[in-house]
């Protein structure tokens, strides 16, 4: 199994620091160690709060991390990066060759429309205007995204129509590690149908994935390897 | 990544008499990346900018700069006309007020066309045409390529200073409060423009702005400065999700949210 790891934490601990109420030291995680495979479905488990976000956010570098490692490759030939260990300008590279992110909420960008926020990451990879519009039309299409609303800014859509702009822009792009915080929280059941199917194709396709669900029946369905993050909390005694 | 910077800073110190602007900064910017440079009023953050682009003698430290012709040059070595001609094509310089980097006196097209002229353009059929084209690009109607910018509200202004900066192709671009003196609708159509050409021209840029969402918006890193010295540098989502100096998280704590 080894040889085909994608990602690996090693021993990776977060906390806060609050210096606006007097550097209250708030630990999140620690000694935090796991592999997600190709191909592989790995859940983070575990109850609210106990830090699955974060860890996602950390491979991301959109959180910084004191201890341990966050090894990542491109492919099963290259070599591994520490993305905990590079500067920002490789975190940058990386995100574009080697990390996809489903983050919990859009961040709208203004007067961009719902079909180029989709489009953008796959522009970025070098995939042409036309070519990624079309891509990203598909996409929004297949999550049943009404079609008058893929030329406005999502800003004002719904919930769930946001969520699903934002699940077709970490999809449209083929990194070979995706991360998903909550990809169907606020879908119903056809469209989350729609994306179990879509990650189920993703792992057919030989990525690596890493999410988070709460809902038992996409967990059932996707059956992945449960990681129960409780017990890297660092929050016991806090909490 | 190891390619060489296009712009690198070693050092940088400025001081006014006893006063210090900016103090001891270093860093780098490489083609195509957008860099923010952050803080309150007083920070020092125009200061370094104004250094940087060779606009305010620095009282230490140096500016490297790799030329079109691929040599890194030390700036301080420029001869005057080097250094102006750098300045009038390969660099752009964004001024908070549109009415400093315009002439406020001179059409729209003449704006424009004035820094095709001084690079050695003499064709008015072709200068008028890019001009044209550029007014276009920043969302002006052609139609006004004859009013002058005193015509202009202050979004168009600030676009039409954009054109001017842009036409001719220039690298790396330094903006001063871009979005500053804008209504929210007006900054929002700006941002959007300028993330769609620094995005089509692998632009670099300097960017120095006091509002936060516009850093998150435009750029890939941001240095965080109070009194005159970096506190905090990195990744912009990095700097702004989980920051981690006091100021940087009192800045950061401090946005409102609609």
């Amino acid at each position: 199994m080894s040889e085909r790891i994608l990602l690996r934490l090693d021993n990776v601990s977060k906390s806060f620091t609050n210096h606006l109420r007097g550097a209250v030291h708030l630990p999140v995680v620690d000694k935090v160690g796991f592999d997600v495979a190709a191909g592989e479905i790995v859940i983070l488990g575990g109850p609210s709060g106990v830090g699955k976000s974060s860890i996602l956010r950390m491979i991301y570098g959109n959180y910084g991390i004191e201890f341990g490692k966050i090894l990542m490759r491109s492919s099963l030939d290259s070599q591994f990066v520490d993305l905990a260990a590079v500067s920002p300008r490789e975190v940058i590279a990386l995100r574009r060759s080697t990390i996809g992110y489903v983050s919990q909420f859009l961040r709208a960008i203004p007067r961009v429309s719902a079909i180029d926020v989709v489009a953008q990451p796959l522009r970025e990879r070098g995939t042409n205007a036309d070519e990624a519009r079309d891509l990203a039309r598909a996409l929004l299409t297949r999550l049943n995204l009404p079609k008058a609303l893929f030329e406005l800014p999502p800003a004002t859509f719904s919930g769930g129509e946001k969520q699903r702009v934002n699940i077709a822009r970490g999809f449209a792009t083929s990194h070979p590690i995706l991360l998903l915080d909550e990809p169907t929280a606020s879908l119903d059941a056809e469209n989350r149908a729609v994306v179990c199917a879509m990650i189920e194709e993703k792992r057919e396709n030989g990525t690596a994935i890493l999410g988070i669900f709460h809902d038992e029946e996409v967990r059932d369905r996707l059956g992945g390897r449960i990681v129960d993050v409780s017990t890297f909390s660092a929050r016991k005694a806090a909490a | 990544m190891s390619e060489a910077p296009l712009l690198n800073a070693t050092a940088i110190t400025k001081t006014y008499g006893s006063q210090i602007g900016c103090e001891n900064i270093s860093l780098d910017i490489h083609e195509g990346e957008v860099l923010a440079i952050v803080g309150e009023s007083g920070s020092g953050k125009t200061t370094l900018l104004n250094c940087l682009a060779q606009r305010l003698p620095m009282t230490a430290g140096r500016v490297s700069y790799r030329m079109r012709d691929g040599t890194t040059r030390d700036l301080a070595g420029l001869t005057e006309a080097e250094r102006r001609f750098l300045m009038r094509t390969d660099w752009g310089f964004v001024h908070q007020n549109p009415a400093d980097g315009l002439r406020i006196r001179v059409s729209a097209g003449a704006n424009i066309g004035e820094r095709l002229m001084a690079i050695g353009d003499r064709h008015y059929g072709q200068i008028r045409e890019t001009a044209h084209d550029w007014l276009s690009r920043v969302e002006i109607p052609g139609v006004r390529i004859d009013d002058r910018p005193t015509a202009f509200s202050g979004g168009m202004r600030q676009r039409l200073q954009i054109a001017r900066n842009l036409v001719t192709n220039p690298r790396l671009v330094f903006m001063d409060e871009p979005t500053g003196g804008l209504d929210v609708s007006v900054q929002a159509r700006l941002l959007d423009l300028l993330r769609g050409l620094v995005d089509q021209l692998a632009l670099a840029a300097i960017v120095v702005t006091h509002d936060l969402a516009v850093a998150r918006l435009l750029s890939h890193r941001m240095i965080v400065m109070k009194g005159g010295r970096v506190i905090e540098t990195g990744l912009t989502d990095r700097v702004l999700d989980d920051p981690r100096h006091p100021y940087t998280q009192l800045l950061v704590a401090s946005i409102l949210e609609v």
